[in-house]
């Protein structure tokens, strides 16, 4: 490829966009790589002339056809495990896992055998293969179809764990978990998929483990993921009638974690809130919330914060789903005070 | 439905296999040219034609396995070992029936009692002793241990702790082996204990649905860990893959010819594009469920055992074979014997003797 591959947020230079969707930015991706390595193929439930539920995958089986667009029966575990068994043996498989709640159907595939594959067998067997799944609630989805798992899967060894918040970060994260030769879990947030924004022209590759600051500030720190970006900047557009300057960043990927970026903005700042959807205890906020104490704690004014979803399953009924996410007036809120209500 | 070649980079069309260039030899497939295994002539086939010297290697291949699962066992007792093993004497004929009839690059997948499967697959006994004793020179530097034996170079892709975790492995290498056009062929070892783990039938479903090369080789050792299989399993277990429409075979587990018969049509039918198979071979654990397992008087009986190794012992058996046959003499085998003990002895002390990994092994390869 002859365009060099840029990284939004690391301040290079950004070469022209365009706006598209989410689910156009992974289209793209997936697309570019099938092109580029014919090792690359997709398998999962209704992932070919369907396109997923989501229509994310909409034109790749006409482009590829049905043999690397590959519709699979309703067997996550199974098709799953097909998959690891294939990137073993010189393939590059993409995983479509409808809903991040069925990870609990392919846990042993995805814990037991592609994570430990590499070490166990002393660094002889790979497994380069990509999960692609979602998380993310108020879609009125019920308690099976709306939870956030990505901590599950960030507490194991072997995994690598990417979170896109962005179309352009969707696009240079799955084409970077694609080449990745380990087994890397990418989960998109369901309702991000008609959301447009800016992507760049040309090829875009987006290592996992850097972070992105995606608003500057002084006064304090949101240490955001995946969707909770946007609840973030939201929160921090509130604070500036409040005169707080609010910095977001984004660790894109929580595995491997960029936790340079996070303690520097920590240490500008000298407070954080840890924003993220997964329940909030024994989660992905409490992970991020200690490496940031333990990286900036001379820098810090206040305790490092936490706001993630109540420890409740998620409720069907929209007035209760609505209470148990994260939202930008109690970000704000909760910033107000760590800021001395100013 | 998946094509023999959707987009393999073999465009010749042939199916010279093992010889084409893969889409990538890069992590397991072998670059080496398939050891091509002189092969032994089915029983009732014209005995003048008789492989002799693929005969003694059958025979030593069962013999080594025996003799490592002796060694196994003392290193345990003796407390030389760290953890516990599995041990795999009385099932010999299974393995080596199997191994004898795939190539060096057809793939395998192995069980927790995988010592015989990767034997038979063609693994060194220094490697795998030092790997059992968690050493650096093991196979998988000591990190894997008896359960993980992983020997790529042999097509071996991993012994799994996981009771039928390794049937998605080996399916999708089968869908690998097609789709790369490799003409390569996967055998999935499991014990029948693995009847009960639903990931079996998905990936079963998945294997007919595309044709896939793959057989799946049920040992029935009677036991699924210390509980007889008749008190966990429904029906009869042939019909279940046959519900899939997958072409079925049952052997007796303990001749080796006929496990070789059996295995070697599956095989054929299998890398010719018919598709998976499932072979029910019926066999016997002498030890335990691992070597811990000592008094078993409640869930078998000592007269049961020692029937089955007096009365069907595969080396026994197939000795016996060799000798009405006339392919061999007592002598011959005797010296075949020797040998085993002598490399197995030098393959433990090899193992005792080599150094434990170096502390900064503890955090390589978790990730590639």
């Amino acid at each position: 490829m002859s365009t060099p591959s840029r990284v939004l947020g690391s301040g290079e230079p950004v070469a022209q966009t365009r706006t598209i969707t989410f689910a156009q930015a992974v289209n793209e991706a997936l697309a570019e790589e099938m092109r580029r390595d014919e090792r690359v193929f997709i398998l999962g439930e209704d992932v070919a002339e369907a396109g997923t539920p989501f229509k994310v995958l909409s034109g790749l089986v006409e482009e590829f056809g049905a043999e690397r667009v590959l519709d699979t029966p309703i067997s996550e575990a199974g098709f799953t495990g097909l998959a690891v068994g294939a990137a073993m043996t010189g393939m590059r498989p993409v995983v479509d896992l409808m809903f991040g709640d069925f990870l609990t159907l392919v846990m042993d595939q995805l814990v037991n055998q592609a994570a430990k594959t590499h070490y166990m067998s002393g660094g002889k067997l790979k497994v380069p293969m990509v999960l692609r799944t979602t998380l993310g609630a108020t879609r009125r989805s019920a308690a099976q179809h709306s939870q956030s798992l990505h901590a599950w899967v960030s507490h194991v060894p072997g995994l690598k764990v990417a979170l896109p918040a962005t179309p352009a970060d969707a696009k240079g994260l799955m084409k970077a978990a694609i080449r990745d030769d380990n087994p890397v879990v990418v989960l998109e947030d369901k309702l991000s998929f008609q959301d447009k924004g800016p992507v760049p022209e040309g090829e875009l590759v987006i290592p996992l483990g850097q972070a992105a600051v995606k608003r500057a500030g002084t006064d304090i720190t949101f240490v955001a993921t995946s969707s909770m970006v946007y609840v973030a900047l939201q929160a921090a557009e509130q604070l500036e009638a409040h005169g707080i300057s609010a910095e977001v960043v984004d660790p894109r990927s929580m595995v491997p974690l960029d936790v340079d970026t996070l303690v520097a903005s920590a240490k500008k700042t000298s407070r954080v809130i840890v924003v993220d959807e997964g329940h909030q205890s024994f989660g992905v906020s409490a992970e991020l919330a200690a490496r940031v104490a333990d990286g900036a704690f001379y820098h810090l004014d206040a305790p490092v914060k936490r706001l993630g979803a109540m420890d409740v399953p998620v409720p069907f009924s929209p007035s209760l789903e609505d209470l148990t996410v994260p939202t930008p007036n109690k970000l704000a809120a909760l910033a107000r005070e760590l800021c001395g209500a100013r | 439905m998946v094509p023999p070649k959707p987009h393999s980079a073999n465009t010749n069309g042939t199916r010279s296999r093992g010889k084409e260039p893969r889409v990538t030899p890069r992590s397991t497939a072998s670059k080496s040219t398939p050891r091509k295994r002189a092969r032994k002539a089915k029983p009732g086939n014209d005995a003048g034609r008789v492989d002799t010297a693929a005969c003694l290697f059958t025979f030593r291949q069962m013999m080594r396995i025996r003799v490592f699962e002796e060694h196994a066992n003392e290193l345990y007792l003796t407390a030389k070992m760290p953890g516990l093993t599995h041990m795999y004497a009385g099932e010999e004929a299974v393995a080596v029936g199997v191994c004898d009839a795939l190539e060096k690059d057809d793939f395998i997948t192995s069980t927790h009692r995988g010592h015989g499967h990767c034997i038979a697959k063609g693994a060194r006994l220094d490697l795998m002793f030092a790997e059992l004793l968690g050493k650096a020179a093991g196979y998988n530097r000591g990190k894997g241990g008896s359960m993980h034996i992983a020997d790529q170079e042999n097509g071996n892709l991993g012994a799994n702790a996981i009771v039928g975790g390794s049937a998605g492995i080996a399916t999708g290498a089968a869908l690998s082996s097609k789709m790369r056009g490799s003409g390569q062929v996967v055998v999935c070892f499991f014990g029948e204990g693995a009847l009960g783990q639903g990931l079996l039938y998905e990936v079963m479903n998945m294997a007919q649905l595309w044709k896939l090369p793959v057989i799946y080789v049920c040992e029935n050792n009677l036991y699924n860990e210390y509980t007889h299989f008749q008190e966990t399993t429904a029906g009869d277990i042939l019909a279940r893959p046959h519900a899939f429409g997958i072409h079925t075979a049952e052997v007796d587990g303990q001749d080796v010819n006929a496990v070789t018969a059996a295995a070697s049509e599956l095989i054929t039918r299998a890398r010719s594009g018919d598709g998976p198979a499932f072979l029910l071979a019926h066999t016997y654990r002498y030890y335990g469920h691992h070597v811990g397992d000592i008094k078993r008087d409640y869930y078998r009986s000592q007269d049961e055992e020692s029937h089955w190794k007096a009365e069907r012992d595969p080396l026994i058996i197939y000795r016996r074979w060799l000798l009405d046959q006339e392919i061999a003499t007592a002598d011959t085998l005797d010296t075949v014997e020797a040998e085993v003990r002598k490399e197995a002895g030098e393959a433990v002390e090899f193992g005792l003797q080599a150094p434990y990994p170096d502390s900064s092994e503890v955090s390589l390869h978790v990730y590639a």
